[in-house]
C-alpha cells in the first residue's frame, strides 16, 4: 500500500476520535511547550549574565605584581614595585593578541567640590582603559597623550561622582575638584554603565592620566598593575601566555622560578558563570523532558487501547488483503501524526509562553533554533518509539481471530 | 469449464493443549467457475476451518489447495494477503464495515491495498459496485445511518469491487431478519446469474434450497456433495414475505 493512502487512513482514524486524539496530543503539546519554555528561560538567564560580564569586558586581562617574598614575608600587590613601565611598553610592542593595554595605579582619598565631598578611588590609566572596561565619554573628552606625557591635572569622572558632587546639577566639565588637596580639572564625563554582575557601581569612578597619579599623588615610578584586553575572548589564553613570557624575561626569572606577577582574566569568571547557568538549563529541561516522556507514554497507552478496540477492523483489513506491514505503518503513522502535530502546536505554545514569561515576569528569555529542533525531533522519535509496540501488536494479529473478536 | 477451486485431501490439525484436534480430516472437491455452493454443517463440522482455508487466511496441514490455478499451500503470509486482495471477496455475518465511514469509502477499501488503482479509479469502481447491489442512492451514507440489509449490501459491494474469482460468504444472512435474508439471498442469486462464483458457508439448511450445489460437512469430512436441480428463487419468496409493520 502506498504512503498517501496510509496517511488518508490514519487521518480518518484520528478524525473519528477527535477528543481522544486531542487529549493524547495534549501530553505532547505540554511536554514540548515546557521544554522550549524552560530552555528559553535557562538560555535567557545565561545570556543575560554573559552580557553583563561582557559589559565589564569579557576579554579583559588583569596583571598584578604578586607572589613576591621579602625575607619570607609575602607582600601585598600594591607594595610591590616589580611591575615597571618598561614591562607595559614591551607588552604593548610585543604581543599579537591584545587590542588595548593600559597601566594602572590608583589611590584612595576624599574628593571635594564646593561643599560636597565623598570618599573615592582615583584610577591612573591611559586612553586604552576606556576600551578595556567598555567605557565611553559622554560629555567633554578623554585625556590625550599630551596630558599623559605632561602629567596633566585633568580627570574624567563617572556619573555617580557627578551626581554626588554636583548636587545643583551644573555642568561638571571644566570644573575643578580636589583630590587630597590636589586640584583636577574635569574634562569629560563617562556614559553611565550601571551596576555590574557583582553589584559594583561602575559609574563611581575617576580616571586620570597614570603619570599624574604616579608623580603627583603616589610619588612612585612603578606600576600597580596593567589592564589589557584580548582581541577576542578566545585569544585570551594566548595573550596571557605571551604576557607571561615577556614579564618573566624582563624580570629575569629562571625557568624554575615562580612568577612574580599574577595574570587573571574575566574569561575564568565568565566560564564559571556559564557552567552554572548550563547546569540550571539542564535541570529545567530535564524536568520538562519528563513531561514529554509522560506524553509519549500517553500515546503508547492510547494506541494500545486503539489497537484492541479496532481488532475487528484490523482483521477485516487483513482479510481483504492488508499485509502485516500495512497495518504496522497505519498505526505507526497514526502515532507519528499525533506526536508531530502535538509537537508543532507545542513549539508554537512554547514560543508564546516564553514571550509571555518575558513580558509578564520581565524575565530574560532566549529561544534558540536548536531547542526547537531538539524538542521537535524528540517528540517525533517519541511517536515512533511509543507507537511501535502497539503497531507491532496490531500487525501481528491473526486475521481469523481478529475478525471474530468481540 | 474453468476450475476455480481444487481441494485435494485437505487436512488441518490444531494443537489445543495436549490434545490434537483434527478440524479437517480429508476434504476434496472441485469448484467450477459460475457455481453457487452452500457449505453446510453443524458446529464442529469443520466449516469455519474450511472457510479460513478457502479464504487463504489459513494453510492446510496436509493436502493441496489450488485457487484459480495457484497453489496456496506453500504461500507465505504476505503472498496470501495479496492473493486475498486480488482473488477473493469476503462477506461476513456481522458486515464488518468501518464505523463512521461512508459506503463508498468502505467499498473502496480493498482497492486501497492494490497500488494498481488510483483515487479516481477506486471511486469509480466503488460507485459501480454499489450500484450493482442497488445502493446507488446511498453512496455517502455512513455505516451507522444504514439498516442491517443495507450494511450487508455495502459489504457485498466491497466483496465485488476487486472483481474476485471467488466470493466467500460466511453466514452472510445470520444477522438479518427473515425477509431481509431473502432479499440478500436474491442479491447473491443475481450475482450468480451474472456468472460469479460464490461459496456460502452456513449452518442453516434453508439456504441450500437457493444454491446450485450443496456440500455437507461432518467431522471434518465431506458427507454429501449434491447438485440442486430445483433452485428456488429468493426474489419470489421475498415478494411473498410480508413486511413487518409493527
Amino acid at each position: 500500500m502506498n504512503i498517501p493512502n496510509l496517511f488518508k487512513i490514519a487521518l480518518k482514524a484520528l478524525a473519528n476520535n477527535k477528543m481522544r486524539g486531542f487529549l493524547t496530543m495534549l501530553g505532547i503539546i505540554i511536554g514540548v511547550a515546557s521544554v522550549i519554555t524552560m530552555l528559553a528561560i535557562g538560555q535567557g538567564s545565561k545570556k543575560s549574565i554573559q552580557s553583563q560580564i561582557s559589559e565589564m569586558g569579557s576579554n579583559m586581562i588583569m596583571i598584578q605584581p604578586g607572589a613576591d617574598m621579602r625575607g619570607g614575608v609575602r607582600q601585598s600587590a600594591s607594595a610591590m614595585e616589580t611591575l615597571k613601565l618598561t614591562d607595559f611598553r614591551n607588552i604593548v610592542d610585543e604581543t599579537r593578541f591584545l587590542a588595548a593595554v593600559s597601566p594602572t595605579v590608583n589611590s584612595s582619598g576624599q574628593i571635594i567640590y564646593g561643599g560636597a565631598n565623598k570618599p573615592t578611588t582615583i584610577y591612573g590609566v591611559n586612553q586604552d582603559y576606556l576600551e578595556i572596561r567598555r567605557y565611553s565619554v559622554n560629555d567633554g573628552r578623554m585625556f590625550s597623550q599630551q596630558d599623559i606625557a605632561g602629567a596633566a591635572k585633568v580627570c574624567v569622572v563617572g556619573k555617580t561622582v557627578v551626581d554626588e558632587l554636583f548636587i545643583n546639577g551644573e555642568n561638571p566639565v571644566g570644573k575643578v575638584i580636589r583630590f587630597n588637596k590636589i586640584p583636577f580639572t574635569i574634562i569629560g564625563v563617562l556614559a553611565g554603565k550601571g551596576y555590574n554582575g557583582m553589584g559594583m557601581d561602575q559609574d563611581d569612578v575617576i580616571l586620570a592620566p597614570f603619570t599624574t597619579i604616579q608623580k603627583r599623588i603616589l610619588a612612585i615610578t612603578h606600576l600597580q598593575g596593567v589592564n589589557a584586553s584580548a582581541l577576542k575572548e578566545e585569544y585570551t589564553q594566548q595573550a596571557i601566555d605571551e604576557i607571561s613570557a615577556i614579564l618573566r624575561r624582563n624580570h629575569k626569572l629562571k625557568p624554575d622560578d615562580a612568577d612574580d606577577f599574577t595574570i587573571r582574566s574575566m574569561e575564568e569568571l565568565s566560564s564559571m558563570m556559564t557552567s552554572t547557568m548550563n547546569l540550571l538549563t539542564v535541570l529545567l529541561a530535564s524536568v520538562a523532558g519528563i513531561s514529554l516522556l509522560v506524553g509519549g507514554i500517553g500515546i503508547m497507552n492510547i494506541m494500545y487501547v486503539s489497537v484492541t478496540e479496532r481488532t475487528r477492523e484490523i482483521g477485516l483489513r487483513m482479510s481483504i488483503g492488508a499485509k502485516g506491514r500495512d497495518i504496522l505503518s497505519q498505526f505507526l503513522i497514526e502515532s507519528i501524526l499525533i506526536s508531530v502535530t502535538g509537537g508543532l502546536i507545542g513549539v508554537l505554545l512554547g514560543v508564546v509562553l516564553s514571550v509571555l514569561v518575558n513580558i509578564g515576569a520581565n524575565f530574560p528569555i532566549y529561544i534558540q533554533t536548536w531547542s526547537i529542533i531538539l524538542s521537535f525531533g524528540v517528540c517525533t522519535v517519541t511517536g515512533v518509539f511509543f507507537g511501535w509496540y502497539p503497531a507491532k501488536k496490531a500487525a501481528g494479529l491473526d486475521p481469523i481471530e481478529a475478525i471474530r473478536f468481540e | 469449464m474453468k476450475k476455480i477451486i481444487r481441494l485435494e485431501h485437505i487436512g488441518r490439525d490444531f494443537q489445543v493443549g495436549d490434545e490434537l484436534v483434527r478440524a479437517l480430516r480429508d476434504v476434496s472437491f472441485t469448484l467450477f467457475e459460475g457455481e453457487f455452493v452452500t457449505v453446510m454443517g453443524s458446529s464442529g463440522s469443520g466449516k469455519s476451518t474450511l472457510l479460513n482455508t478457502l479464504g487463504c487466511l489459513d494453510t492446510p496441514t496436509r493436502g493441496e489447495y489450488f485457487l484459480d490455478g495457484v497453489s496456496v499451500r506453500a504461500m507465505g503470509k504476505n503472498a496470501r494477503a495479496t492473493l486475498r486482495n486480488r482473488k477473493i471477496g469476503f462477506v461476513f455475518q456481522s458486515y464488518n464495515l468501518l464505523p463512521k465511514t461512508t459506503a463508498v469509502e468502505n467499498v473502496e477499501l480493498p482497492l486501497m491495498y492494490n497500488s494498481a488503482f488510483g483515487a479516481a479509479a477506486r471511486r469509480r469502481k466503488a460507485v459501480e459496485a454499489l450500484k450493482d447491489v442497488g445502493l446507488g442512492d446511498r453512496l455517502n451514507h455512513k455505516s451507522n445511518q444504514m439498516s442491517g440489509g443495507q450494511m450487508q449490501r455495502v459489504a457485498i459491494a466491497r466483496a465485488l469491487v476487486n472483481d474476485p474469482a471467488l466470493i466467500l460468504a460466511d453466514e452472510a444472512t445470520g444477522n438479518l431478519d427473515t425477509r431481509t435474508s431473502y432479499d440478500i439471498l436474491a442479491l447473491f442469486q443475481r450475482l450468480h446469474a451474472q456468472g460469479r462464483t460464490i461459496i456460502f458457508v452456513t449452518h442453516n439448511p434453508d439456504i441450500a434450497l437457493y444454491s446450485s450445489r450443496n456440500i455437507l460437512l461432518k467431522d471434518g469430512r465431506v458427507l454429501a456433495d449434491t447438485t440442486n436441480d430445483n433452485v428456488r428463487s429468493a426474489t419470489d419468496v421475498f415478494a411473498q414475505t410480508p413486511a413487518d409493520n409493527d
